[in-house]
């Protein structure tokens, strides 16, 4: 039996940089055909994005695009030529779920708004990510994964009370909005089946991202509470913190959530006379002499490597983690225990690691086995094989640029 | 397709054209797990959440309406939990586990977040209930995954930062990192549940089988890293905290992100390239309009610039003047501005700030859901997606404890009232 849940299912993607192909990795690693279309004047722009392999800049080596787009076909199309139309109507006939992420607005001046496509494939589903959504005063305004995550009230909330909010490393919501966009589109695929009937779906990034913090939405609306960044700590656990350990930039998190995890973190550290202060009895106690509290774990943490402490503490049932570098996540023996990371053979990069999916289907797994494509890589054989076009007319319509 | 998907008689109106209308879930997570069964009753299923007698322990966790700790005031579970419905009932007494077989038997989905083995230990693990039910989803969402060195390690939210890398990245050089002060990493595992949940059932619907997920919130966070491990493995290079910068590791140039205002901090990225030339020469021509430009950011050819390969002092000449222009304006004048002239830039905002924004009243995001218990209705955010030819939830407050267990146990498994007594007499439910 073929295990690829989602073979046969046709995607036509128009979409760049992580959040939009994230959603399609969702498909494209359990069996859809994914047909990703670029041009050389419109290149997906994680291409041009560091790093290189080799440290060597090239459309087709950057190790950034490689994440999100193996499985997938890639071909070059210009949009902007007017012969390009047929071969467009062409993919969208073929397709069963159009997605594109541009800026509200530009995917209509080529005509491929769902109004057009869905003239051209009645049952289409079509899905739009963008930033703030198609409609509303700011639809219009671009923006990155970097901006939003401040829009969406992740920064404010990112640093020591005493410091002025720092990024959220790289593009923390386009990394929400690939569980959504996927769902919302697995969801639609389902409704067809029961209904005959597509749709479309117009994806927030910036909606997507309020659910990750949706308590404190309503904590605004019914208590009028503003909440701000508070370094490592937490409202219900004490200690509740990152500590410095042997070695440079090494660190450990430590967070006791009961009264039994505090003896038991008492006992590991052999319990020294400072734990047993009447002070650090109590929940309220420790909350309250917090900083001391931190100080006095952070001379015994020092003395030890940030993997001895993580072990001790969670031998003894402690919460406990090695705060890991890009190098040591990389090398974390459970994430390599999930096979988290794959090596993939490409054309131009060679062996390159890229990640699989979050989870694990007990029947059906994800599968990569495709490096993400070349700029133009399966041209031929998708307007030939795929969309039926013969030579000739592959060969005039490439001579002419619209395959550009 | 030879899929049957369970019925239900029990579907509230609106919610009967949504695209998951006909699928249960049994929600048996705590807050590891808690997100996953509302994406699914936002886009129809019926979700149960069962709960030990007593109530679920998330709904100790705040922040509270009212600021009154109180189960049934917990906006933590208000939140994650709108459009299930609630059981009493503990699985881990005989007759309890004997109930929540049966439940098993109508149900589409089993979501759970216990640690890894808890339920194969209590006799309801994936093989015994998928040979009551084949058809069954289970999914298992925990911070590690199901196998694997650290399964059995405990992983509250900062620990799932740390070991899966997004915490080293951020916050200050000069101090320890930093996570968002509001867990995350279980908001990720719980989504992606939701995703894998339904992979899962399109299988079923070509195959009839079902099967089970397993969801490592640490990989889900390793996922939020960007190109960190690909920095490492292609050039061996290291990425560290830049608080409100960004470094090319290539180059050691710190890239200003978060800049100050006067009223707060906006987030901005100095761009060259075909994209940022646009919007480059729009900043320049408004700070011209108030007369704070200079000939340098005049003349400069933005398409020329190379961000990869910048020098810090050139950034520099760039970065002084634009600061400078910020600092006198308000978050609300500078993003006014920024969308009239298609600029990236956006405010860092407050829970209050995205409360009070236009932009979702305008697309009516908010969705006002009645708490007749504390007298009050309630502002939510709303559909996390617009479906043309579907409604998506939130649809109705989070669950009381037990508040539907009359509808549950004497409607849809059909027990007596005399039965439902003697369960409550016994505590099971």
């Amino acid at each position: 039996m073929d295990r690829q849940v989602f073979k046969g299912i046709k995607i036509v993607e128009f979409a760049w940089l992580a959040a939009g192909p994230f959603i399609i990795k969702y498909f494209a690693d359990h069996g859809a055909t994914v047909i990703k279309v670029e041009s050389s004047t419109r290149l997906d722009t994680l291409r041009q994005a560091p790093p290189f392999q080799e440290n060597r800049p090239g459309i087709n080596r950057s190790g950034w695009f490689a994440k999100y787009n193996p499985n997938k076909y890639g071909i070059s199309l210009n949009l902007n030529h007017p012969k390009a139309r047929p071969i467009v109507e062409k993919l969208v006939r073929w397709a069963d779920i159009v997605i594109e992420s541009f800026t509200p607005g530009v995917i209509k001046r080529w005509n491929l708004g769902y109004e057009e496509i869905v003239q051209i494939k009645p049952d289409i589903i079509m899905l739009s990510t963008s930033a703030q959504g198609q409609t509303g005063p700011r639809a219009q305004q671009p923006s990155y994964g970097a901006q939003l995550t401040s829009l969406a009230g992740f920064v404010h909330l990112t640093n020591w009370p005493d410091r002025d909010p720092a990024t959220v490393y790289g593009a923390y919501t386009d990394y929400i909005v690939p569980y959504f966009g996927a769902a919302a589109l697995i969801a639609a695929l389902d409704y067809r089946c029961r209904t005959g009937k597509g749709q479309y779906i117009d994806v927030s990034q910036y909606e997507c991202a309020v659910h990750f913090l949706a308590p404190l939405i309503l904590d605004y609306g019914v208590n009028q509470k503003v909440h701000h960044r508070m370094g490592n700590r937490s409202p219900d656990a004490t200690p509740h913190g990152v500590y410095r350990c042997l070695g440079e930039d090494s660190w450990c998190a430590i967070a006791v959530c009961t009264d039994e995890e505090w003896k038991a973190f008492c006992r590991v550290l052999s319990n020294p006379d400072w734990t047993k202060d009447q002070k650090f009895q109590t929940f309220p106690g420790r909350k309250e002499n917090e900083d001391e509290l931190d100080q006095f774990i952070e001379e015994w943490t020092e003395k030890f490597s940030a993997e001895e402490v993580m072990r001790w503490m969670q031998e003894a049932g402690v919460p406990a983690g090695v705060v890991r570098n890009n190098e040591g996540v990389y090398g974390d023996p459970q994430l390599n225990a999930r096979k988290h990371f794959l090596k993939l053979e490409h054309p131009e990069m060679g062996l390159h690691t890229v990640e699989s999916l979050p989870f694990k289907l007990s029947k059906t797994p994800s599968e990569i086995k495709q490096a993400a494509p070349c700029l133009g890589q399966d041209n031929y054989h998708v307007y030939t094989e795929i969309l039926g076009l013969s030579d000739e007319e592959f060969i005039q319509l490439s001579e002419e640029g619209v395959l550009n | 397709m030879n899929d049957h998907p369970k019925k239900s008689s029990t579907h509230i109106e609106n919610k009967r054209d949504s695209p998951l209308a006909p699928y249960l879930a049994l929600d048996l997570t705590d807050e590891k797990g808690i997100l996953c069964g509302k994406i699914l009753t936002d886009l129809g299923g019926e979700v149960i959440k069962v709960e030990r007698p007593g109530g679920d322990p998330s709904r100790g966790i705040g922040p509270f309406y009212q600021d009154i700790p109180h189960p049934e005031k917990s906006l933590y579970w208000f939140a994650f939990n709108t459009g299930k419905k609630s059981i009493t009932l503990d699985i881990e007494k005989r007759d309890g586990k004997a109930i929540f077989l049966k439940l098993v038997k109508k149900a589409d989905f089993v979501i759970e977040s216990f640690s890894p083995g808890f339920m194969e230990r209590l006799g309801l693990g994936y093989s015994t209930l998928s040979r009551i039910n084949p058809r069954l989803i289970m999914v298992s969402i925990s911070p590690f995954g199901q196998e694997g060195p650290y399964k059995d390690y405990k992983g509250p939210d900062l620990v799932v930062w740390a070991l899966g890398g997004m915490l080293y990245i951020c916050g200050d050089a000069d101090r320890a990192p930093v996570r968002i002060s509001f867990p995350q990493s279980y908001a990720h595992g719980g989504a992606a549940g939701a995703a894998a949940a339904l992979i899962a059932l399109y299988h079923r619907k070509n195959t009839g089988e079902g099967q089970h997920v397993d969801v490592s919130a640490q990989q889900c966070m390793e996922w939020t890293t960007a190109e960190i491990v690909q920095i490492w493995e292609m050039n061996r290079l290291k990425v560290g905290r830049t608080g409100q910068f960004r470094v090319r590791p290539t180059t050691g140039a710190r890239l200003r992100e978060i800049w100050p205002c006067k009223d707060g901090f906006i987030c901005f990225r100095v761009m060259g390239g075909q994209v940022g030339a646009g919007f480059m020469k729009a900043l320049v021509e408004w700070m011209d309009h108030e007369g704070m430009c200079n000939d340098y950011l005049r003349e400069r050819k933005w398409e020329e610039l190379d961000l990869g390969k910048v020098t810090q002092e050139e950034y520099n000449l760039a970065e002084e003047p634009i600061g400078r222009f910020f600092l006198p304006h308000t978050k609300a004048e500078l993003l006014e501005e920024a969308v009239k002239r298609r600029i990236q830039l956006l405010p860092v905002n407050t829970n209050e700030d995205i409360f009070n924004d236009p932009h979702l009243s305008i697309r009516n995001f908010w969705k006002e859901l009645e708490h007749p218990e504390l007298g009050t209705t309630i502002l939510y955010p709303g559909p996390f997606a617009k479906f043309s030819e579907a409604s998506c939830g939130p649809w109705r407050r989070a669950p009381l404890i037990g508040e539907h267990n009359e509808e549950v146990y004497r409607g849809e498994i059909g027990l007596s009232q005399s039965e439902l007594i003697l369960l409550k007499q016994n505590n099971i439910i």
